[in-house]
This record gives structure tokens, sequence and C-alpha cells, in this order.
């Protein structure tokens, strides 16, 4: 029965995995265990979406039994005393745009981490985090789903504290308590959920059931829901609780980095949406212009901030701060267009971040540093990595083509669409009046994308040393190629990545959009 | 004259008092050791007592007390093992100059 | 018809991958053979797509009546936003369309078969990158023909952006210069800049009206047709009535429609480097020169005249933006014509000539009105000024392609970009001197020459509007003959070359070369016979006849007297100046030392948006706000941790480790809480 579910297998595969390194004898076996094991991931996230575009019509039956969830299933775990915590997995759209994505992410992550030191542990505390990875994205029960959230966290202090370059223990330190403290308020807002999911006395921690019960009250809403959206949104870098962000990103290394920017910022996102606003709509709809300032405030401020920092991988995260604010920015917006848009630049940000912290790791490896003051040519030195770079920049300021462009003119045009219908109905205009400061962050994006591509990559070559350097190695080649072709992909046919999503933000199964209009 | 309960627990009590006392006053861990083990032996022939005079009828308080005496042994042979390592590693077993542990 | 279309778009991305992927592998020469083939072909395609849509008669193409029709070859809806909202990628062949086709075909094949010659040195050595240069060529073409044939306005923005990256790539070409880089990246932002005015226009548009298309916001569709439509004011004003009838028509102080419109009139702006945002375009001018003739004279910089145009029936109903638009043509035509007379750099002093034409244009649209006027005596013809806009983009088109060419043949042979080592050329390099003649002939509209026509319609629809910009443009255009023959006779006249030790005499470049030049140099003669009046108009309604005189027939004579006039007095006065080296040029600087110095510094736009850019925005936003991330923020968060460390180093010293202070402590806890629980019980 267990095993007849395909979903499990996200969480099977990576533990299989576990094991696979744990027995691996020399380096050789390791990576071939995890490219297997990544390949594997993505061959069954293709699967799943093959599936989901041809339903058989049992499954179309049962999906449509529970809010569009496919695959739909529940084991009970643990029910003494009432708990009622079962492992309910189903999953929609969006969770299989996640679920490719991470998977595609494990993969080239994998592949940048070829040459890492001391690769048995390193690869067991990666693996482990993407299963808690996985596993978030794949349950809808809070218990499991708040279980796999820490599961993907706490990995990340070792891997930051024992594989990680400059001031790593601090940054290991100061990343890890600021999402355990985003985790304190998650955990509370869930507890409180849970305590007021049912109004008969039967409390359930499924979210489908909660949200069918719809039995929270609107004054305990109000506390919950800045409690859970604050607990995600931490993750997300939401403004004033992303300082993680750039000091941890920095002493990553390549591929916690890949994978933190690219997925694990991405259930900030996502638990925003998925527990916050689809359980308490009318908190969501009344509290969300508080949100609404904090996260505009974190596109521009974010944008801003890169345009001065002199570290490649700063200058990441700050522009890292600003698109995930951008997501947490459509999301408020609680508009279909505008949520479709924010579940798009969650992909094309993870992808494209993913791109460029490789890269930036690719670069590091050979100059030992990252200061873009102290590099230049490197078009000349090392012509495929610095491509890449451009191509990598290009998406991340919007080009057509390419992934970003698709993701913030959908958020764009849902946005102003949503800040007009408000303003013409009397409705305020700050809606409007942020999404035109959010577009505004094209043009500072374009100034720093192309501040650190004239200074990194054109211009004369600064230092004698780098002249050197050689260029990409067939694994790192391969795992920037797979980023770039995907970016490419979702660019050029973003109808069909908007249509797996845009299911998810029906009114009829998203409350508080419907409450919106 | 009836032997009372008293007979057994002003025996047992002064047990108990020499052993906190050399507990707390010795420096010597062996020292320590024997202390505690006499306290655990008071508290022993307490439950005896109690057992014998309060629930004739039971044998709660006996096999109580046998489970403490197994799991003294225990614990006596895991602190021995300490200490051995501990004078090991500082060539005394001077409880004072074991604060490596500290903060 | 619908292969030729997708072909067109397909044949220049193909050959971007193919020679971007395999460029580095293959032989210099094959990718430039390639890529010119590639341009070949698109070109064959262009044209033959364009003879049909002007002359086949098919009545997709032209209705009963003569008037010609807007008909959508292919429309795939690419992403869908809601609603009907989505944006299509297609092919939309209209008049303008057909004319842009064959524009940049024209340009673009020109401009590759030129490169080949000129991206080699004297000794045929190939400039590093080649395979790229022709790679980014063809990403260019790819993306500005999407531009041209796109059938909403958001399919405009998205190949809108994409010839904006492109022209980045091909400004930063030789990117281990710094100056070539800076160039670059000031020609990206200052267009994202705008960009993000037309953004928002697009926004607002797109709002209210529930349409991207164009077809929806200016046409209506033709009975029995499919896919074809017929431009109509009735639509635009539908257009209009829908945001007087909405529940916010007005928007501080102006229409809402007038923002939308200003606001995509921004997109263009930033393109067409009109002013204050026509600072990237002189600088772009770091290229290599073919791109500089292809991108920043002849296509992607009239993308914003064409953005007008392909909006008009929705400017016509907004005469607040239209007069918008005139103001700032003119402003920019009379600012870029005053600096082009003191510039040292044959590229900028061409640049600043684009800029000048450029804004003749959007005067020309500017000035359109629906309404019947005269000009002196004459009637004017209503459609008038679209007309001898989208005829002066193409006679431009030409005559600027050929004087960048021909520039860069000179650059090519000279190895500098200034006038000062040239001089007296004309016996070394007789072609490029006779076709750099003709297009500055043609720029200064000399009758037959092509921008005579152009010229003179344009003043004619200005005289229609207002006899002060008339004027005032009839000045513009005698300084634009003044500056392009102050510039002919620096380089080939003024005194006799001198040639160093060493060096080889200047001479005339290979064939590849000169061949686009005089190819250019007879189009720039003949192409002001083209009937444009019958072909392009505002809403395919023909004005004029369509025969090969009808031009000269419907010339306004006064008009054109007095244009020719100035622009001959214009000429005889730079001869006097130029011809000969003498110290007439001098005594001027001398007699203005102001207006010369701020026309040669440009009017200090760039240091203002330097101190803008730099001291403002990095110096009072950027570093404070990165500053008080770092410390403020940042700070908070550290010093909370902070506490917790002090508070708990505070507490440390109860775990000392001392067995026997542990043992007193409980001792006494115990003692303590018996006394408690004592107290308590009795």
């Amino acid at each position: 029965m267990l095993f007849q579910n395909i979903l499990i297998y996200f969480v099977l595969i990576p533990l299989i995995m576990l094991g696979g390194v744990a027995l691996s004898r020399n380096i050789k076996q390791i990576r071939a265990v995890a490219v297997i094991g990544s390949t594997a991931l993505i061959a069954l996230s293709v699967y799943l979406i093959y599936q989901w575009l041809n339903p058989t019509p049992e499954a179309a039956e049962l999906a449509a039994a529970h809010d569009g969830m496919y695959h739909y299933a529940s084991w009970k775990w643990f029910s003494a005393q009432g708990l009622n915590i079962n492992l309910t997995v189903g999953v929609d759209g969006v969770s299989i745009a996640m679920l490719l994505l991470s998977s595609i992410i494990l993969f080239t992550g994998s592949f940048a981490s070829w040459t890492i030191q001391q690769p048995k542990a390193f690869f067991l505390w990666l693996i482990l985090l993407s299963t808690g990875v996985f596993g978030f994205f794949i349950t809808i029960d809070l218990f499991t789903m708040f279980m796999f959230y820490e599961v993907a966290l706490i990995p990340m202090y070792l891997l930051i504290g024992v594989w990680g370059s400059g001031k790593k223990n601090y940054s290991a330190m100061k990343l890890t308590l600021m999402l355990m403290g985003g985790s304190a308020f998650l955990m509370l807002g869930l507890i409180g959920i849970y305590y007021h999911s049912s109004a008969d006395g039967h409390y359930t921690w499924n979210l489908l059931e909660i949200a069918g019960n719809n039995s929270i009250s609107t004054g305990w809403q109000y506390f919950l829901f800045p409690m859970t959206f604050v607990g995600f949104g931490v993750l997300g870098a939401m403004f004033p609780f992303h300082t993680w962000s750039p000091d941890g990103h920095a002493s990553a290394p390549t591929a916690v980095s890949m994978l933190h920017a690219g997925v694990l910022m991405k259930l900030g996102g996502y638990g925003c949406f998925r527990v916050a606003m689809y359980l308490m709509p009318q908190a969501a709809n009344d509290l969300a212009w508080i949100f609404l300032i904090l996260t505009g405030i974190s596109v521009v401020y974010g944008a801003f901030s890169a345009c001065v920092q002199t570290d490649l991988k700063y200058i990441n995260a700050y522009s890292s701060v600003s698109h995930c604010g951008l997501v947490l920015f459509a999301i408020l917006m609680i508009n279909t267009t505008a949520m479709t848009g924010a579940i798009m630049q969650m992909l094309s940000h993870g992808l494209m971040t993913a791109l460029f912290f490789a890269l930036i790791g690719m670069i590091y490896g050979r100059t030992h540093t990252r200061d873009i003051t102290k590099m230049g040519g490197m078009m000349k030195i090392m012509p495929y990595l610095a491509v890449g770079y451009v191509i990598a920049g290009m998406a991340s300021l919007g080009l057509p083509g390419l992934s970003g462009f698709v993701a913030e003119m959908t958020i764009f045009v849902g946005s102003f669409q949503q800040g007009m219908t408000d303003y013409l109905a009397g409705g305020g205009s700050l809606r409007l009046v942020f999404t035109v400061i959010a577009c505004c962050s094209i043009v500072i994006t374009a100034v720093y994308i192309l501040r650190v591509v004239g200074k990194l990559l054109f211009g004369p070559v600064q230092d004698k040393h780098h002249l050197e350097l050689t260029d990409a190695t067939w694994w790192e080649r391969l795992s920037t190629a797979t980023l770039i072709i995907c970016v490419a992909a979702i660019g050029c046919f973003p109808n069909f990545f908007e249509n797996l999503i845009r299911d998810t933000f029906d009114p009829e199964i998203f409350r508080a959009i419907a409450m919106n209009f | 004259m009836e032997i009372n309960a008293l007979y057994y627990l002003i025996p047992s009590l002064i047990m108990f008092a020499c052993g906190v006392y050399g507990f707390i006053t010795r420096r010597n861990m062996i020292a320590m050791l024997i202390s505690l083990e006499l306290m655990l032996n008071s508290v022993d022939m307490n439950f005896v007592v109690f057992n014998r005079f309060l629930f004739p009828g039971q044998m709660e308080g006996m096999f109580f007390t046998l489970f403490a005496i197994a799991i003294a042994a225990a614990e006596t042979a895991l602190a021995i093992a300490i200490v051995v390592n501990v004078y090991r590693a500082n060539n005394d077993i001077d409880v004072r100059d074991i604060c490596k542990m500290k903060f | 018809m619908a292969t030729s279309a997708i072909l067109i778009l397909a044949i220049p991305l193909l050959m971007f991958l193919f020679l971007g992927l395999t460029g580095k592998y293959m032989p210099h020469r094959y990718a430039g053979i390639l890529g010119t083939l590639g341009m070949g072909i698109t070109l064959i395609l262009a044209y033959t797509v364009a003879f049909q849509y002007f002359f086949s008669g098919n009545p997709e193409f032209i209705d009963a009546d003569g008037n010609r029709l807007q008909h959508i070859v292919f429309n795939y809806e690419w992403l869908n936003f809601y609603d009907n909202l989505s944006i299509h990628l297609g092919f939309l062949l209209d008049p303008i369309s057909a004319m842009m086709l064959v524009v940049i075909t024209t340009i673009s094949f020109m401009v590759h078969l030129y490169s080949n010659g000129y991206m080699r040195d004297h000794h045929g050595v190939w400039e590093t990158g080649f395979q790229r240069f022709y790679a980014f060529l063809s990403l260019f073409s790819f993306s500005m023909l999407g531009l041209v044939v796109a059938t909403n306005i958001f399919q405009m923005y998205i190949f809108w952006e994409l010839v904006g990256a492109s022209s980045y790539l091909l400004i930063g070409f030789y990117y281990t210069k710094p100056s070539a880089v800076s160039a670059s990246k000031k020609a990206f932002i200052v267009t994202r800049f705008a960009d993000l005015g037309f953004l928002i226009g697009i926004l607002v548009l797109s709002f209210y009206t529930g349409f991207f298309d164009f077809t929806a916001l200016t046409s209506v569709p033709v009975d029995g047709l499919a896919d074809t439509y017929s431009v109509s004011a009735g639509t635009a004003e539908g257009i209009r009535s829908i945001f007087e009838n909405s529940a916010a028509p007005m928007f501080m102080g102006a229409s809402v429609l007038t923002w939308a419109l200003v606001l995509i009139f921004m997109g263009g702006m930033g393109k067409s480097a009109m002013m204050p945002l026509h600072i990237w375009l002189p600088d772009a001018m770091e290229g290599p020169t073919p791109v500089s003739a292809l991108i920043h004279a002849a296509t992607m910089v009239v993308a914003g005249v064409y953005l007008v145009a392909r909006l008009f029936p929705l400017y016509l109903m907004e005469t607040a933006a239209l007069d918008i638009i005139t103001v700032v043509g003119a402003l920019t035509a009379l600012y870029a014509a005053m600096v082009a007379c003191t510039q040292i750099d044959i590229k900028r002093v061409l640049a600043f000539s684009t800029i000048s034409q450029i804004a003749f244009m959007m005067v020309s649209l500017g000035v359109t009105r629906i309404d019947h006027s005269t000009a002196l005596g004459h009637e004017v013809h209503e459609g008038l000024g679209y007309m001898a806009s989208m005829f002066h983009l193409f006679t431009h088109a030409m005559f600027k392609a050929l004087l960048f060419l021909g520039a860069g043949a000179l650059i090519h042979a000279i190895g500098s970009n200034d006038y000062t080592a040239m001089h007296g050329l004309r016996k070394y390099m007789p072609v490029t001197h006779i076709t750099f003649l003709v297009g500055c002939l043609a720029i200064a509209g000399i009758i037959p020459f092509a921008g005579f026509f152009s010229k003179d319609e344009i003043l004619t629809a200005c005289f229609g509007h207002s006899a002060v910009w008339a004027i005032w443009m009839a000045l513009v255009a005698g300084l634009t003959a003044f500056y392009m023959f102050r510039l002919y006779f620096l380089i080939f006249w003024w005194k006799e070359h001198k040639i160093h030790e060493g060096h080889h005499a200047p001479h005339d470049q290979p064939w590849t070369m000169t061949l686009p030049l005089v190819i250019l140099a007879v189009v720039s003669v003949i192409a002001g016979f083209v009937p444009f009046g019958s072909l392009v108009t505002w809403n395919g309604h023909p004005i004029t006849g369509d025969g090969f005189l009808a031009n000269l027939q419907n010339l306004n004579w006064g008009v054109a007297a007095m244009s020719l006039a100035i622009a001959v007095i214009a000429i005889i006065i730079a001869t006097v100046m130029y011809k000969k080296e003498n110290t007439i040029p001098e005594k001027m600087r001398a007699a203005l030392p102001n207006l010369w110095r701020w026309c040669h510094h440009r009017f200090y736009w760039d240091e203002l948006y330097q101190f803008i850019t730099h001291r403002i925005i990095f110096g009072l936003v950027c570093r404070p706000i990165a500053w008080f991330d770092r410390h403020i923020i940042d700070g908070t968060m550290d010093a909370l941790a902070d506490v917790t460390n002090k508070t708990s180093c505070a507490i440390r010293g109860f775990q000392s480790g001392n067995v026997h202070m542990y043992v007193w402590i409980y001792l006494i806890g115990a003692v303590l809480l018996g006394a408690v629980t004592m107290i308590c019980v009795l």
C-alpha cells in the first residue's frame, strides 16, 4: 500500500542514496550514487509531470476529491492522545514544479561538488538535506511538513560550518539560529492552527481538511497568520529577516549555496502560500498590506544593496533577497496571475541562482578570490564560464527567452491588475504603488548585473596570475549546461509551466483569492 | 525488648550522614565513590525496613533493593572505569583537578 | 506565405544558435560566408513577402478601394496571463512592417557582407571573435525582424528587450576595451530605464483595454477574411472611450490614456535616443562600425518611431501625447544638430546626425492631425506627416547606413576615428569619396537624392500644423546640411593627406566593403522616387498616385524651394569654411566660445547623468542602504546574539565543574526546600 504511491519514492530514493553513500568505499562510488540517485529523482518528477498531463480516470477522480491534489494518500503515524499525526502526501502543479526544480538542482549540485573534500560526509549531509526538501514538498500534513522542514534546515549548519569558507563558523551559526528562530514562530503557528483545525474537537494536521473545515476564527487568524508567514518568510529572505542570506551564502560551499538559494529559500515561499495564505484566507486578505510593504521594500532594497557590493556571492545573495522578495510580494497580491508568476519566479530564481552560485564557485575555485575589484577579463581566460555567467546575468535581469522575463512579467501583469482593481474599487493604491516600485527593480537589476559582468568578465585582465587558469572541466560544463538549458526552456515555453501551476490558484480552491475579488 | 523500625533506621541515618560527610569532604574520587555507596546502601536498607514493617505481605521494597544493588554495582563499575581513565589522563584522582568539562 | 514568414524569423535565429555554439570550431571565413548566406536567404524571403504584400493585389492585403490591410500571417499563443490577455508570437503584415522587413534585411545583408572585409586587418588577419560577431549580428537581425512583425505590444516589448541585449553585446564586442564595456553598459541601462516606462505604459493600456493586440487596439476585422484587419480611427476612438468611461479617467491632471501613451513613448525615447535619454547613442559608437551602421543608424534606433507609428491611431486620439512627441522631437533635433557641428570623431558626428534625423521622424509623427490644413497656400493631406515620417525612416536608413559604412571604410584605412587624422583623402579613396558625397547630398536634402523628398514632406507636414515648428525644423535641416558638409570637407579636402614614413597610402577597401557602399549609394539616389504615398499611410488609404514620378508631382514646391535654398546656402557656408585650410573656423570658435564649448561637450548631459548616477544613486541611495543593512539590520541580529551570549557568560560560573560545589548547592537547596515544605505543612 505504502509503496504503491509514487510520491513516497521521493523520500525513499534519497534514503537509499544515503545508504549507498554510507556504504561507498571511494569517491567514485559516492559520485555514482549521487548522480544515479538524482537522475532517478529527475526521472520520477518528469514521470509525475507526464502523469499530471495524462491522468488516468481514477487518478483524476482521486484528485478532484482532494482539491486537485494528485496521488493523495494518508497513513496513520501517531494517533495517541488524539494527536492524529499522519503521513499525508499529495501533489498539485506547484509541488510538481518544485520537485522537478529540487531534483534538477540536486543533480547539478552533485556535479558541482565533484571534487569536494571528505566527500562521504558531505554527500551524506547534502542528501539528508534534500530528503527534507523532497519530503516537505510532497506532504500536506502540517506535522510531517514541519518535520521535513527541520530535516532540511539542520544539515545546513554542518555543511557550511565544515565545508565553508571565510568566516564560516559565524555564518553557519547565524544562518541556523535565524532560521531556527523562524521555526519557533512557525511551530507556534502550526500548533495554533492544529488546535483550531476543527470546530468539533476532532483536530487534524491535514491541510486539506483544515481548509475544508474553515474553522479558525478571524481573531485567531490575525494571530496565527503573522506567525506562520514570518516563520516561513525568514527562510524566504523577507526584509528585515534576510541578513542570514548574504553571510550564509558567502560562506557556503558551492553545492550548498546552490541547493540553499535554489531550493531551500523556495521552501519559505511555498510554505507561505501553502500554509499561511491557504489556511487563513481572511487574515491573508486583511493583513497582506503589512507584508506587502515589507516585501516591496525587500525587492528594491536588495537590489540597491547589491549595487555596491564587491564580493560576488554577496551580490548574488542580495540579488536573491530582491528576487525572493518578489516571490512573496506576488503571493501577497492574492491574485491568480500574480501568484502563478510567483511560482514561476521561484522556479526561475531557483535555476538561475543555482547557476550563478555554481559559476561563482567554479570561478572562486580557480582565482581564490571573489572580490570583483581584483578580477577582470575572465571572458578571455575562461570563456565557457564567462558565457555562462553572462547568460545567468541576462536571465536575472529579465531577458526574454530566459526564465526571468516570463516570471517577472507574469508577476507585474498580475500585480498591476490587482493594484488597479483595488484602486478603482476604492481599496487604496498601496498595491498599485508597490507594483510600480517593484517594476523599478528591473532597472536596478540591470545596473548591478551589468556592473559585475563588466568588471568581472570584460575589460583587461587584472591579475597576471589569472592568465594561467583553465576553463571549465567536463563535470562543470555538464552542471552549468543543464541549468542553462532549463532556464532557457522555461523562458521559451512558459505556457507549459504556467498551466502546470495555475490550477492551484483557482479561486474555488484558494479561498483567499475568491475573497479578494 | 521488641525490635522496632527505629533500630534499623537510626544506623541507616548515621550511615547516610557519613556518606554525605564523606562525599563533601573527601577529594579523592575513590573515597567519594565509597561515600556514595554508603548513601546508596543506607537507602537500600530503608527500603527493606519500610517494606518489612509497613507492608509485610508485599515484596516491592525487597525487589527494589535488589534492583538498586544491581544498578549500584553497574554504576560503581562505570565510575571506577572513569576514575581509572581520569588517572591515566591526569596522574591524579583529586576531584578538584577534573574541571576540564566545565562551561 | 506562412512558411516564408516563419523562415524569415527562423533563419537568423538558427544562424545565431549555430554560429554561437559551433563558431569556435569553425574557420573564420566559413562563419562569415555562412552568416552572409543566411542573411541573403532571409533578404530574398523578406523581399518576396514585401513584394507580395504591396503588389500582388491579394484581397488579404488590399481591399477593393485600394486600402492596404493588416494581415496576421500566423499567431501562436506563447504565454497566457488571465482571461484572454495573452502574449502571442506572430507575424503581422501591414505597410509599415513590410517596409521595415525590406529596410532591415537590406541593411543587415549589406552589413553582413561588409563585415567580411571590415573585420580583418590589412594583412587579412581576422578579428578575434569574428564568428561571435556574426552570431550576434544574426541575433540582432532576428530580434529586429521579430520586433517589426509583432502582432501585439508585448511581443514588441519582448523583441524590444532582445534588440537591446544584442545591441549591448555588439557595442561591447571589443570587450577588453574598458570604454566599450562602459558604453555597452550605459546603452543597456539607459534604454532599460526607458523600457520601464514602456512596460508600465503597456500595463496601463492592457489593464484598461484587456488586449495586447495591435489589431484589437487600432483596427477592425475585414468581413469574410480571416486574420485580416483594416486600420480604423473608430477602434481607437472606442479605446479612448473605454478610458474615459472607466472609474478613474484622469491621473494627475492628464487623462490616463495620455499617460499610457506618453509612457509607451518613453520607451521609444530610450531606443530612439530622444533627449534626455539620448546619451547612450554617441557612446555606442565604441562598437564596430558595421554595427553602428546596422543598429545605431538604420534599424534599432528607429524602433521608437516605429512604435509610435504602430500605435498611431491611438496617438491621434490623444493630441496631448502628440504634442509632447513634437516638442521632444524638435528640441532633440536642434540639440543634436548643434552638437554635431562641433564633434571631432566622425562617428560621433554621424551619431548626433542620426539622433537629429530620428527627431525629424518623431516631429513628423507629432504634427500629424486628422483635420485638414494648408501649407503655404497648398492643401496638406491629413496623413502626410505619418507618411513622411515612414518615408524618412526608409530613406534615412539607406543613406545613413551608407555614411556609416563609408566612415567604417575610412576608419579601417586610417586606423583612427578623428577627422584630424584624415584630411584630403579624396584622391586615395575615390569610391568611398563619391559614395560618401552621395550620402551627404542625400541627408542635406538636395534634389533628386532620397533625403530631399522625405525631408520636404516632413517640412510640409510641419507647415500644415504650425509655422513655428516648420521654420524651426527647416533651420535644423539647414544645420544638417552644414555639419554633414563640414564633415565631408574635413575628411576629403581641407589639406593634402600626409603619409607618414613607413605607412602605406590609404586606399579603397576590398570589394566586400565597396560593393555595399555602391549599392547603398545607388539606393540613396533612387529611393526618393519610391511612391510612399501610395504604399505606406497611417490607415492604408493611399494619398498619392503610384507612379515613379508621383513624389515629384505631389511636391509642395513652395516648401521644396525653401528647404532647397536653405540646404544650398548651408552647403555654401560649409564650403567656404572647410574646403581649404583656413582660419575661419578658429575665428568662429573664438567669437562664440561659450556656445562652442557647450556644443562640444554636448551640453554637459553626460556629466549631469554621471552626477546623478554616481553621486546621487550610488552615493546617496545604494551605499547608505548597504551600510544600513550591514550595521543596523544585521547589527540588530548580532546584538540579539550578543545579549544571549553575554547573559550565558554571566551565569556560567555556576557550571564550575567542581563537584563539591555542586553537592553543597544541592544540599543547601534540599535543606531549604525541606524547610519550605515544613513551613507550608505546619
